[in-house]
């Protein structure tokens, strides 16, 4: 069932830390429109990376919506996330495709690589691994994806290179 | 004429490097001032052969493949400055035999008539290509609703998103229920692992998908419309935004529309959140209403109360696109194609192990064989075809002595699986049909929403036998047990998720039985995908003795001397396959 994406190891934010100024805009926006939390929650993700639990609140009191029922959406749809992310988030495709063409290498070698598991985050917080249903660049399976760049026909020595290069380029 | 030179920038483009081309031909065009004209386009289809790019010049249309950034400087260099073709590259074009010139000239392109031949971020392209003509005979014509919908009618259109329901019904319907306010949808969900035709379209031609919508609005009566597009799109979302910009300085969305007074009608994006579900009519409401994308009980079904509780009409992308055409060249140069119960034609996004992966257009009534190994070239690697996938975790595994099936809608759900959106997923002896059904219910167990107890609960029951199968736990019995389930699951699920989530495992019990008697009963794979089934030894002769696969193993089940032979002591060995993976000399044999 879909509550089962939440058994992931969680990394703590203060509060505080959260500027919760950046989402009144959003707020003002889309407070009166009939069928806005959806809207609400991605507009809220693109702002902080994740929906922080202050702003559920914020979000909450001023639109009237119950908690409930923002956290029943918040976790019924896989694009939201509850937990910050690394900077650059992995996703490695897992559709049918992908499948038989030896995915599974890839996200091995990842995790190895990386020592973490799918869904968690590296303890510098720069990368998070994900899998996912389908990219739709069905012809260059197996595929992954990171920063909006696709990356096709790998092999898991090919996907492990390609994530430490590019965080050489950026330390540099 | 003017030389152009376009290049093919979907997402498979994009992905194979084509920004990388783009940007490279147009320094090139700047700094020698080359004289050509250099144009964006979407998918052409040819996926495997990314990225391409287009000439046409004085002698006529050549599509060049594998253009990287090194081939693309030799292609212009070649052909733009010495007027001389490289051949070898030429993957298509209409003047001599080139290699992928059968690909192409198999199909029949209704739904992808423009993709690839225009720029999509381009109204006036669309309208050079009779866009908006359809609508606009529709208002010259004074063609009433109900016309308009006996055309859908007679043209046959089925509903191309996997249901096959009759798209002419549906806006009888919807039209039959007065009301103040009617909606149409776009479902652009397309969420079925392996299927990519609808992200084409929506990238490569979104106008005509704006008009055959606004023609349903016509039809209905529809006074507000959604796409509703998975947020995994951006550039179909960017794209389709673009297009519903123009359309409105058009005058083509908005208010009085196409010249009508009192015809007011507009569209909006809304973005799917991440769920497989929605891709159901009512779900996908309850998430544009913004609640958990839940099916809820039909009747009343959506032409009655739909979105809001109003007369919606819910289309998928690419019965959409059909829609302009049928209107142009009249139902029966549509129904001209196909068989007697399904007419015109069907998208496929070939992928699996198949040489030419990518997306095709056929006329309904083509075997199956022909599809893949006319057009799609046959299977990667010389491999033996097994089976091939259709319709995705709704559907099922065809075996290869079936092949000759045809592509209708009963044709195909005869054998157990189903039509689908298309997603044509190929198998070859090296795929483990036990694993495939696994992996489709993983995906099912995940994507069940909840609400019925045998969706959620059963799913996850099977897939819990599945995977005592696969590690080599299987029991006598375990295949009556996956049946049994699986027609409860079918007979008490409200959607069709659950309805259908148990196709891929009940069609390979039919077709593969033995697959899974090997697994069971043997405690062996066939096709070595397992791995805990399988033994792993080193190939002597091969063995260079260089020390990687011992250094590797976590298990420490590898023992030998620098350049001898190693040996696999199969008491430690946990199967994980690192050695497999780390040898360099394929040295390590699986059996």
């Amino acid at each position: 069932m879909r509550i089962s994406r939440l058994n992931q190891k969680k990394t703590e934010i203060k509060a505080e830390d959260t500027d919760l100024r950046l989402i009144e805009p959003l707020i003002e926006k889309n407070k009166a429109k009939k069928g806005n939390l959806i809207p609400l929650l991605q507009g809220a993700q693109d702002l902080y990376g994740y929906i922080p639990k202050v702003v559920f609140e914020k979000i909450s009191a001023e639109c009237g919506i119950p908690l409930s029922d923002m956290f029943g959406v918040a976790t019924f749809y896989s694009q939201f996330r509850l937990h910050p992310v690394g900077k650059h988030i992995i996703k490695v495709c897992h559709g049918t495709a992908c499948h038989v063409q030896n995915a599974k290498e890839i996200s091995e070698a990842l995790e190895e690589s990386l020592r973490i598991k799918d869904g968690e985050t590296t303890e510098d917080r720069f990368y998070t691994l994900e899998s996912v249903a389908c990219l739709g660049c069905c012809s260059l399976a197996p595929v992954m994806m990171v920063a909006d760049q696709t990356y096709g026909k790998l092999t898991g020595n090919e996907a492990v290179k390609i994530i430490k290069n590019i965080k050489l380029a950026e330390n540099n | 004429m003017m030389t152009t030179v376009t290049v093919g920038l979907g997402s498979c483009g994009i992905a194979a490097g084509a920004n990388k081309t783009y940007e490279k031909i147009k320094a090139m065009k700047e700094q020698e001032k080359l004289p050509f004209e250099l144009q964006k386009t979407s998918c052409i289809g040819m996926c495997y052969r990314e990225p391409l790019v287009e000439i046409t010049d004085d002698t006529g249309t050549y599509i060049y493949g594998d253009v990287n950034e090194d081939r693309a400087v030799e292609v212009i260099e070649k052909h733009i400055n010495q007027h001389d073709p490289i051949r070898d590259y030429i993957v298509y074009t209409d003047l001599f035999e080139a290699a992928e010139n059968d690909f192409i000239q198999a199909q029949v392109k209704i739904v992808l008539r423009n993709c690839g031949y225009m720029d999509p971020e381009s109204i006036a392209e669309y309208e050079e290509r009779n866009g908006y003509t359809a609508m606009k005979t529709i208002v010259m014509n004074k063609l009433s609703r109900e016309e308009v919908i006996k055309t859908i009618l007679d043209s046959g259109l089925r509903g191309r998103g996997g249901g096959g329901f009759s798209t002419g019904m549906k806006w009888k319907f919807a039209n039959a229920n007065k009301s103040e306010q009617k909606y149409v949808i776009c479902n652009a969900d397309e969420g079925d692992p392996g299927a990519f035709m609808d992200r084409s379209v929506l990238e490569g031609d979104p106008h005509s998908i704006l008009e055959g919508m606004i023609i349903a609005a016509y039809a209905i009566e529809a006074t507000g419309g959604v796409i509703y597009c998975r947020a995994e799109y951006p550039l179909a979302i960017k794209r389709l935004n673009i297009a519903l910009h123009q359309a409105h300085e058009k005058g083509y969305l908005g208010k009085d529309i196409f010249g009508i007074k009192g015809w007011d009608f507009d569209i909006y994006i809304k973005e799917g959140a991440g769920a497989f579900v929605c891709g159901e009519e009512t779900a996908l409401i309850a998430s544009i209403e913004g609640e958990r994308g839940m099916p809820r009980k039909r009747p009343p079904f959506p032409a009655a109360s739909g979105l809001w509780k109003k007369p919606t009409n819910i289309n998928n992308v690419e019965t959409y696109a059909n829609v302009p055409w049928i209107i142009l060249n009249g139902a029966a140069a549509y129904a001209k194609y196909g068989t007697e119960k399904s007419k015109g034609t069907k998208v496929f996004a070939l992928a699996g192990k198949i040489k030419r992966s990518g997306l095709v257009e056929v006329p309904m009534g083509i075997t199956i064989k022909d599809v893949i190994f006319k057009l799609g070239g046959g299977i990667k690697n010389n491999k033996r075809f097994k089976a091939v996938q259709l319709g995705g975790p709704s559907g099922g595994c065809i075996p290869e002595y079936l092949s000759d099936t045809i592509v209708d809608y009963d044709s195909v759900n005869a054998t157990g699986a189903i039509m689908g959106s298309g997603g044509m997923v190929v198998m070859d002896e090296t795929t483990c049909m036990v694993d495939v059904a696994k992996f489709f219910l993983d995906f099912t167990r995940k994507e069940s929403c909840g609400k019925c107890t045998f969706c959620r609960m059963g799913t996850m029951r099977m897939l819990e036998i599945l995977e005592r199968i696969t590690s080599g736990k299987g029991r006598e019995g375990d295949i009556e047990k996956l049946e049994e389930l699986a027609y409860q699951i079918k007979d008490n699920s409200l959607c069709g998720l659950g309805q259908t989530a148990p196709n891929p495992v009940l069609t390979t019990i039919r077709y593969f039985r033995d697959e899974y008697e090997a697994h069971i009963g043997h405690k062996k794979c066939p096709a070595k995908v397992c791995r805990p089934l399988l033994t792993y030894t080193v190939d002597e002769e091969k063995c260079t003795g260089c020390m990687v696969c011992l250094k590797n193993c976590p298990a420490k089940a590898i023992t030998g001397e620098r350049k001898k032979p190693h040996l696999i002591n199969q008491d430690l060995c946990t199967k994980c396959g690192v050695c497999f993976t780390k040898c360099k000399f394929d040295s390590i044999v699986l059996t």
